[in-house]
């Protein structure tokens, strides 16, 4: 507790003790003379209060919370009502406290979330290690990083041999193993040993860094719901004011008992401040964003969160996004020759391509190309390859190619990708060459299911047999197969046509060539993205990792944080309207008043703060407890 | 040009929306949002203005709150 907080404490104590005092005239006062009693600790509890109304009233900010704390409990000593004068004031400042307290221990541990910058870096200057500032280090210098620090800049490792924790960054718990000559990304922590790092990037351009500008920025793309209440905000209290002043003059104009209205009048403006709603509402956005980007989730706005939690349809692009983009042979059938012959003779002809596939083959073949063997190479694009290899004729390519040739060769039953060889002008047999599906991709699926995704499909530049294959494997409702980049912007706005209205359509892809569709759907997913600036510059929403469970994590935290904005806008306005009507009807006392504004500021802040609350529920659970999530 | 001002002492999510609707408004702002979780407002407004305009706003958010100092 700092001396501020303490402060107030000690007049709320004593101004309470006051109070039962005077309400219980002690000192046996007469009638007349007991306004000074209540003045004593009203005077204690309110003095700043009115201060600072006196001093907004001259700015011209009549809708002060102050002045109208003010207005209203002054009112209540005018019309003789002091008990309820003091106590209000004395209320309002408890919540007050309360709420401040509330919203400290909020932003202290949003903030904590976002801990992943170091304050300093131990630049090497000859053998001397120099304390220094992060932003103050320049490409090319050297740092050491002590066993459980935080690596302050990207850079590369010159010395050591360590374990490093990306869970700032990723959300991933198991950690990583670096040795000399890998990048090491900023944000992480050191397990053990002495890292000697070159820098690559400057602080604003460390991979920390970014992040965290990402995350703070993300509280200006406000979500409609945040909107909504800033508009609410601008016409609540002028109009709760307004409702008080018809209140208080009116109806006694009719009916008289003017004290009586002017009561109901006063309560109007101890309600009046729509608090619990402009701090909770923004408050719940930030929670979910902080939290989802310590699971490696970075969501670049309240809005992107918002729309993930309407998500009903999800669009994967295949290569790198499903499958892990790295070709690996599947099967060799030959027909005339052994299985290593034809792998030798494919590898070679390929020797020469920059192509995933013949990178493929050449790692399946596994030892070194003598070049010498091959005296005659010619790619032809998107066909195949002619070469002479050992003084014979070889082809190596497509069905297509085959046919061109005059081949005569037969499909394989293999799912992939096929390549045919002939030596000499025969049919030697061909080699299926796919890329593997990544490990959880199936599970994962199948969760987003089970949290609301209706319909998932996928999109892929290969042919269609391999594209349905993968699609069945995976459970993909639709596949559209043969796409060219700029196809694929087409099929996901005719997707997007079909989508019913109220839901959303997210596009998962690894954010290399698809940025037009990225930021075409509604919610752009980019995958793996951690060290690639593209794929964080196109995408709303960007996993630092590629583990596919991680979209339903994002949807997980995006319904959650809905849930609780939408209870506390709920609860907040019931509450009030209660009050309200209430108060005209000459049911609510003044101290209810003050429940209906800060004691529901309270109550709005902690349920806000239940959103940050998803780490813990889920620790230990990573694998089995995906599932759970729908039950939430 | 993008600036970025700590605010201290804000604690009234109500009177930061107020701030950032009084700042917007100042001449020569072009955009403006003020995070009452990061005590931070980012103002983006002309280089040559930039000076004019951080000494308005600041005027701007002492009105709207006395004890919530912009520090840059």
């Amino acid at each position: 507790m700092n001396r501020k907080e303490k402060i107030i404490l000690v007049r709320i104590v004593l101004s309470a003790v006051l109070l039962v005092l005077a309400v219980l005239n002690v000192f046996g006062l007469p009638e007349e003379w007991k306004i000074f009693l209540f003045l004593l600790p009203y005077g204690i509890i309110g003095w700043d209060v009115l201060y600072k109304a006196i001093r907004t009233i001259f700015h011209g900010q009549i809708f002060d919370e102050h002045f109208l704390m003010a207005l209203a409990t002054i009112g209540a000593f005018c019309i003789g009502e002091y008990p309820e004068a003091v106590s209000v004031m004395l209320f309002y400042q408890v919540g007050e406290m309360f709420q401040r307290y509330a919203v400290g221990r909020s932003r202290q541990s949003i903030s904590r979330l976002m801990d992943i910058c170091p304050d300093s870096a131990n630049l090497l200057q000859g053998e001397e290690l120099i304390r220094k500032d992060p932003e103050e280090i320049s490409v090319g210098d050297i740092i050491v990083v002590k066993a459980g620090e935080k690596i302050p800049l990207d850079g590369i490792l010159l010395e050591g041999h360590s374990f490093v924790n990306t869970a700032a960054l990723t959300g991933e718990s198991v950690p990583r193993e670096v040795q000399p000559g890998d990048d090491v990304i900023s944000g992480c922590i050191n397990g053990s040993g002495r890292l000697k790092i070159q820098v690559t990037k400057e602080f604003e351009n460390s991979t920390a860094a970014k992040i965290l500008e990402l995350v703070e920025n993300a509280s200006r793309r406000k979500a409609r719901a945040e909107n909504f209440i800033t508009r609410f905000a601008r016409y609540y209290t002028p109009g709760v004011v307004l409702g008080a002043l018809l209140l208080g003059l009116l109806p006694p104009l009719f009916v008289g008992n003017w004290g009586e209205w002017i009561h109901r009048a006063l309560i109007f403006l101890v309600i009046s401040c729509p608090c619990a709603l402009v701090i909770s509402v923004p408050m719940s956005f930030f929670g979910g964003i902080g939290c989802a980007s310590r699971r490696g989730i970075l969501v670049k706005g309240g809005n992107y969160l918002e729309r993930l939690a309407d998500v009903k349809t999800i669009v994967f692009d295949k290569t790198g996004t499903l499958t892990k983009g790295v070709f690996h042979v599947t099967a060799i059938h030959p027909k005339l020759c052994t299985e290593q012959e034809l792998l030798e003779y494919a590898a070679l002809a390929e020797s020469g391509s920059e192509h995933p596939i013949s990178s493929s083959l050449l790692e399946a073949y596994g030892t070194p190309v003598q070049q010498g063997r091959i005296t005659f190479l010619q790619e032809l694009a998107g066909k195949g390859i002619e070469a002479e290899i050992d003084g014979k004729n070889v082809w190596v390519g497509s069905g297509t190619f085959m046919d061109e040739k005059g081949i005569s060769w037969h499909p394989c039953h293999r799912v992939g990708t096929t390549i045919h060889v002939a030596i000499n002008g025969e049919y030697a047999g061909h080699i299926v060459v796919s890329d593997a599906l990544k490990p959880n991709v199936r599970e994962s699926i199948e969760s987003l299911r089970k949290n609301g995704v209706e319909k998932v499909v996928m999109l892929t530049g290969d042919t269609q047999a391999v594209g349905e294959a993968v699609a069945a494997e995976v459970g993909a409702d639709e596949v559209f197969s043969q796409l060219l980049p700029g196809d694929k912007v087409e099929k996901v706005e005719r997707l997007l046509e079909k989508q019913p209205s109220g839901t959303a359509l997210a596009f998962v892809g690894d954010g290399i060539n698809d940025a037009p569709v990225l930021s075409r759907a509604d919610v752009g997913i980019a995958m793996g993205a951690i060290g690639s600036d593209a794929a964080i510059e196109a995408a709303d929403l960007v996993l630092m990792d590629d583990d596919l469970s991680k979209i339903t994590e994002a949807i997980y935290i995006a319904k959650r944080t809905r849930r609780i904005v939408t209870q506390n806008i709920c609860f907040a306005l019931a509450v009030k309207a209660i009050v309200l009507l209430a108060g005209v009807l000459g049911l609510a006392n003044m101290w209810e008043a003050v429940f209906a504004d800060v004691g529901v500021s309270v109550l709005a802040i902690l349920n806000a703060m239940r959103v940050l609350r998803f780490k813990n529920e889920n620790k230990g659970s990573n694998n089995k407890g995906r599932n759970g999530y729908a039950e939430n | 040009m993008k600036k970025v001002l700590k605010m201290q002492n804000l604690d009234c999510a109500n009177c930061a929306q107020k701030m950032e609707d009084a700042v917007r408004k100042i001449q020569g702002v072009e955009d403006v949002s003020i995070s009452f979780l990061l005590q931070k407002m980012t103002l983006v407004a002309e280089e040559a203005a930039m000076a004019d305009v951080l000494e308005q706003a600041q005027k701007a958010c002492e009105k709207i709150d006395p004890d919530c100092k912009v520090i840059f």
